[in-house]
């Protein structure tokens, strides 16, 4: 009796701590998700009274506690059509340059790695304050949707260059010698093959990149400023959805139902980009690289 | 399982026969027109086409193989044997500089491709490779389509027309016998191609570029047996129109197919070619002892 007893024990022991184990997984994942939905749930809850075909396209009045956020919406998507406007190029050119034509170990790499980690790290108050010195006032664009759009590519640049890079890391070494045994220049070989297998770390980065400009308030409260017109041109002031959202909610009393409402709009706008982006990237991808 | 390898056999032997169909006078003269190539002076078998001389590799100040000298011959097939590191792979990647991509690599010695050497200062390094191509150990087709397989380094050296290139590529995959088993699938990805497919799609890559010289890197060491004897038997046909360069580690398949054979071996920290010489005389009479070691099965 006392023998199987001993046997049984060990086995029991493991089965109790897995179970633990599952238990603690489960409770993670549930309160990851309660806490998703609290957030969306409370969104929904008291923006939704507010949001309207006239609250989209109208333009705000009495300090944003009337009317809609038709202007808002435009300055927002100027910034971030600025923003990438001027990020991607630069982004994938860098990380073409650090994952092509440099190697893991060079030294001049290695400088630029260390300064975009660090620079991904930098809070965005300061990058407000060195777009508003050096974009508003040094190069005289002032309080412009384009001193914004470019403060916020500075914020992009580190996440989209390095999710860029890992992905042209990532594509096999194959590629590159069996292109180059057939004769075809780097160059080609890049745009060819390199450039589309390597095009979902860049999708990341983008998306990664699109949600930090578009959540942004500090960098852009010192930058594109809180003029909430219709901006006639990128050289405007222009008001993103959330400087709105923070005027409402610290500045205006009375603005919290209008400020539920734009977050919620703002909310729908990231997924709807972030969907569009993935969307068209697997359609063009499909025609350029065919894998299954 | 039978009537499989009869099926396969059959296949590529129906394809085998058609594969002069290649060099027709029509179809040689319009590539040579559209790709603007030197005509390259009449092959003469007994003259060499790459002869090293004295050639040296190091991998920063790691040498691979050192003082290697010999002469491939034209239209035939020359086969390197040796035990594994004895820089077999690093000297075929010497002929079409493959070796510029690698960091920290050196090179002494000279290279001639019809007595120009390669590794001269303002060599067109696009342009060899055009002229020697390469197949590699593990099949490596892009991810494209069968189809965007061949036709994008064709285009790459400036075959534009559409019906060219689906003539050329109709041509090169009946010479890999491929044509029957892909025709109706030739916009299908070249990834979804089993391993023995995929190699031989990527040996009909190079054919497309009508290179002069082809090396092989153990081509059929990641193939199943089946796959093997199916590149094997289309590399033995490609004799007589191509040079072709094979590393191996099969002795049984360098004496089926090979008409010289070059006998690597690490020296001292480096590799080095202990015996070159026809097929026949390296597996009956060879000269050097380790030579008749290695191919008896003693040592390696």
């Amino acid at each position: 009796m006392a023998e199987i007893s001993t046997r049984a024990e060990p086995r029991a022991k493991p089965q109790s701590a897995d179970g633990l184990a599952t238990f603690a997984v489960w409770s993670a994942v549930f309160i990851v998700m309660a806490i998703f939905v609290w957030i969306i749930g409370d969104l929904i809850w008291h923006g939704i009274g507010n949001l309207s075909w006239s609250f989209l396209v109208e333009s705000s009045k009495n300090a944003g506690r009337a009317g809609g956020i038709g202007p808002i919406i435009i300055s927002t998507l100027l910034i971030l059509g600025v923003c990438l406007g001027v990020a991607l190029p630069l982004g994938v050119g860098t990380a073409m340059l650090l994952a092509e034509f440099t190697s893991a170990e060079n030294f001049f790499s290695r400088l630029v790695r260390r300064s975009l980690d660090v620079l991904a790290g930098v809070p965005s108050i300061v990058f407000g304050l060195f777009g508003n010195a050096f974009f508003c006032i040094y190069l005289g664009m002032g309080f412009s949707i384009l001193s914004g759009g470019l403060t916020l590519a500075c914020m992009v640049l580190p996440i989209l260059i390095r999710s860029t890079e890992e992905g042209f890391r990532s594509t096999p070494e194959a590629y590159r010698l069996g292109a180059a045994a057939l004769g075809m220049t780097r160059i080609k070989t890049f745009l060819h093959l390199l450039l589309p297998a390597a095009t979902p770390g860049l999708v990341v980065g983008l998306v990664l990149g699109i949600g930090r400009a578009l959540a942004e308030t500090a960098a852009l409260i010192f930058t594109s400023g809180y003029v909430d017109r219709l901006p006639t041109s990128v050289f405007d002031s222009g008001r993103s959805l959330s400087v709105h959202i923070y005027d409402l909610s610290m500045n205006v009393s009375g603005g919290e139902p209008n400020a539920y409402a734009t977050a919620l709009v703002l909310v729908g706008l990231l997924l709807i980009i972030n969907w569009t982006a993935s969307w068209i990237t697997e359609r063009w991808l499909h025609r350029r690289l065919t894998t299954s | 399982m039978k009537d499989f390898f009869a099926l396969q056999n059959s296949v590529f032997e129906r394809q085998g026969n058609n594969s002069h169909s290649y060099r027709v006078p029509s179809y040689q003269s319009m590539i040579d027109f559209q790709m603007k190539r030197a005509q390259p002076e009449f092959p003469d078998s007994a003259k060499p086409i790459i002869r090293t001389e004295a050639l040296h590799l190091y991998y920063g100040e790691k040498p691979a193989f050192k003082n290697i000298s010999l002469s491939i011959k034209n239209n035939g097939i020359t086969a390197l044997i040796g035990p594994s590191g004895c820089g077999k792979t690093s000297f075929i990647s010497c002929l079409n500089r493959l070796t510029d991509l690698l960091p920290h690599c050196r090179l002494e010695g000279s290279i001639f491709l019809d007595s120009t050497d390669i590794h001269a200062l303002g060599t067109d390094v696009i342009a060899l490779r055009r002229r020697v191509g390469m197949i590699f150990q593990k099949p490596n087709p892009f991810p494209l389509s069968i189809r965007k397989n061949i036709e994008l380094p064709l285009r790459e050296h400036g075959v534009r027309q559409r019906a060219a290139c689906e003539e050329i590529v109709e041509m090169v995959l009946k010479d890999v016998g491929l044509w029957l088993e892909v025709k109706d699938r030739l916009n299908a990805s070249a990834l979804a191609l089993s391993g023995g497919q995929q190699q031989r799609l990527c040996i009909a890559r190079a054919l497309a570029l009508k290179p002069d010289v082809i090396l092989f890197d153990e081509p059929c060491s990641a193939l199943d047996p089946i796959s093997s004897g199916v590149v094997e038997d289309l590399i033995a046909g490609l004799r007589s129109r191509f040079t072709v360069v094979i590393v191996t580690h099969n002795l049984a398949q360098a004496r089926r197919i090979a008409d010289d054979v070059a006998l690597f071996w690490m020296q001292n920290g480096a590799g080095r070619l202990i015996e070159f010489g026809s097929c026949q005389q390296i597996f009956e009479a060879p000269a050097h002892e380790l030579t008749a070691a290695y191919v008896n099965g003693i040592r390696g």
